[in-house]
């Protein structure tokens, strides 16, 4: 009895030291490839900060309303965020890669599934971006224009234009990231929708006279007004 | 050559047709049949009259009028002539006329004239406006004999203007060029100009026709060109200039044509900018300038509700552009009732110059800049036309004096500005 326990014994010992002999090299392998890798993406992040610093990017990020944003939320620079994001996506990638090494079971379709994201992640992020630029360029072009037209409203004209810009960004990101394909789709035509109905009726019913008058100004002969511009600036 | 890029070849046949000329006349067009044709025909009677012994050619480049322009101009071109009644041309006077590539812009149609006027070899050349219904043949005697006689290079105009016509001139464009430039050019920005055959290829090297500022702005790009290179300026004085039936109401087209091309010339100006001190006067033949006086009918209500409107709602704007200091002045002025509202020499100048330090940082979109510069001048021209109601020539000219001066003693605030001590 005593003879089978130790003979028990000494093989699931020496299955587990087997297992371990298969195991660390692997793990040396993995912590190999997460330092390597740590490198590698601390020089990516050196290397894209200063790129983004030679092309001004904090001043486009600025433009596009999004410096404001990462003050308001105690965020570092657009340039900073932008470096430390590549520093660790390229860093677990590594990592994830490592693990790869490992051989764990269930693991791996994960990991590839991760990778296959990633080109997904910086679509939507690149969107996100241009989309926030997009959206104060424009809502900014049009702020001045109305002003400059003395039209009434001037901000809530630009403010309209800038969140429409805005939506339609978040369903394009979100569409590239893959998240609630069909509910942001729907919410997004149906916030649009609603805003475009809302603002039929409150023109139509609400401002009954002033559709009068818009309408009697677009399509009769307009009587020349005084202009301050009649004096030729030139 | 660069015309060899933007002459077509039926137009470059036209010209070989010519041959080489002494004097070349460049009429851009663009849907002004109703008044081209009188310009057109003083034109030809100007060059015949006082230029008899020239060869001549008068060049149309049209941007594509649906109007029959063209053919308004081909009509004009060999019409009796009714405004001189001895006319004994003793050369043959060419009348070409074309369409330009490149949109409408303003400088397709001049690097077109320019392209041309290099190819014929001519070594005096003028540009006149297609509107310029009060034109007299004089006035093409008065811009091409300083460049025939006395190697003038660029030859600006002088009107006979209503005190309160060229607000956006006598209050930013000419006290800005006059302060950066030291030259003092009142017209910075000509409907009609001569220039000499050297200026023309000077400017016709240099890599401006690409740019944005320069499509939009040729005139003024021209001038300060002229000053930068160190030609040759005068100026002349052509008589009263007629307002046009249709004023130039776009505002935002003016500045961008002039404030925006005299903001974008300084990215590369500044180091001659700052090293010149005093402005110098311009050799002017004729009067110095005129102006008139007629009673106007002019809505200075609206432009202070503009002012008072557009620094309420583009706050947001100014402040990425103005100092904190100018915005409050701003908005305190902004709050003031109508009759005791004042935009002070001193804050105005202060104003233009931070957009102009803004516009070489690109702190928001370059256009943009100029565009918000809009509500600001609307107050600067409600000051000036109630400081003015009752002003004589005399004193209009001396308030203009006195903001140039202005522009001038705060030059170093827009270098410091510029170079982001401020």
């Amino acid at each position: 009895m005593w003879e089978r326990f130790v003979n028990e014994l000494s093989t699931t010992m020496q299955e587990i030291a087997g297992s371990i002999g298969q195991f660390l090299p692997r793990l040396m392998v993995m912590l190999l490839v997460v330092v390597i890798g740590w490198l590698i993406a601390y020089v990516l992040k050196s290397i894209v900060r200063s790129i983004l610093r030679f092309a001004k990017f904090d001043r486009i990020s600025q433009d596009a309303g999004a410096a404001q944003f990462l003050k308001n939320a105690a965020l570092p620079s657009s340039t900073e965020l932008l470096s430390r994001f590549v520093f660790w996506v390229a860093w677990v990638g590594f990592m994830l890669a490592g693990i790869n090494f490992l051989g764990i079971a269930g693991l791996e379709e994960q990991i590839s599934n991760f990778f296959v994201f990633l080109p997904r992640l910086f679509v939507a992020l690149f969107v996100l971006f241009f989309g926030l630029w997009a959206a104060s360029f424009f809502s900014r072009a049009v702020l001045l224009a109305a002003v400059n037209a003395d039209l009434p409203s001037p901000r809530l004209i630009s403010f309209t234009i800038q969140t429409l810009i805005i939506l339609f960004t978040i369903s394009m990101a979100c569409e590239a990231v893959g998240i609630a394909h069909r509910t942001v789709l729907v919410a997004f035509a149906l916030i649009l929708g609603a805003l475009m109905l809302g603002l039929a009726i409150a023109f139509g019913l609400g401002g009954q006279d002033l559709a009068r008058r818009y309408l009697e100004r677009r399509l009769q002969h307009p009587k020349k007004e005084e202009r301050e511009d009649e004096l030729s600036p030139l | 050559m660069p015309e060899g890029s933007i002459l077509t070849d039926d137009f470059l046949r036209e010209l070989m047709n010519v041959g080489e000329v002494d004097i070349l006349v460049g009429v851009p067009t663009f849907n002004d049949g109703k008044t081209v044709g009188q310009v057109v025909q003083a034109v030809r009677a100007g060059l015949l009259k006082y230029f008899p012994r020239q060869r001549t050619v008068i060049i149309n480049v049209d941007g594509g009028s649906r109007d029959g322009t063209q053919e308004i101009v081909r009509a004009a071109s060999i019409s009796d002539l009714r405004h001189v009644s001895n006319v004994n041309t003793l050369r043959t006077l060419h009348s070409i006329s074309t369409r330009y590539e490149g949109g409408t812009s303003p400088g397709s149609a001049l690097h077109t004239v320019f392209a041309a006027a290099d190819l014929l070899r001519a070594g005096n050349c003028a540009i006149v406006s297609p509107d310029s219904t009060s034109l007299e043949p004089e006035w093409i005697e008065r811009l091409l004999r300083p460049v025939v006689r006395d190697n003038v290079d660029l030859v600006t105009p002088i009107y006979r203007r209503h005190k309160f016509d060229g607000l956006l001139v006598s209050n930013l464009v000419y006290p800005m060029t006059r302060a950066l430039y030291c030259k003092r050019v009142r017209e910075p920005h000509p409907s009609e100009f001569a220039f000499s055959g050297r200026l023309a290829a000077h400017f016709l090297e240099q890599d401006l026709w690409e740019q944005e500022a320069c499509q939009m702005g040729a005139e003024t790009c021209l001038t300060l060109s002229a000053i930068n290179g160190g030609f040759r300026l005068a100026q002349s004085f052509l008589g009263s200039r007629a307002r046009p039936e249709q004023a130039p109401s776009d505002l935002i087209r003016a500045l961008r044509q002039t404030v925006g091309v005299l903001f974008w010339s300084l990215e590369a100006n500044v180091p001659s900018c700052s090293a010149a001190t005093e402005s110098e006067a311009v050799p002017t033949i004729g009067a110095e300038h005129e102006v008139t006086l007629e009673p106007l009918r002019i809505n200075r209500k609206r432009l202070h509700q503009m002012f008072v409107h557009g620094v309420a709602e583009l706050e947001p704007i100014l402040r990425s552009i103005l100092s904190e200091g100018t915005l409050a002045e701003l908005r305190q002025i902004a709050t003031v009732p109508e009759d005791d509202f004042r935009y002070s020499d001193e804050l105005w100048v202060r104003s233009v110059y931070e957009f102009a330090a803004s516009y070489h940082k690109a702190v928001i979109s370059r256009d943009h800049i100029v565009q918000a510069l809009a509500p600001l001048y609307r107050g600067k021209a409600y000051t000036f036309l109630g400081q003015n109601r009752d002003a004589s020539a005399n004193q209009v000219e001396a308030n203009v004096e006195q903001l140039c001066l202005t522009f001038e003693r705060a030059k170093p605030y827009l270098l410091e500005m510029w170079n982001g001590r401020k």
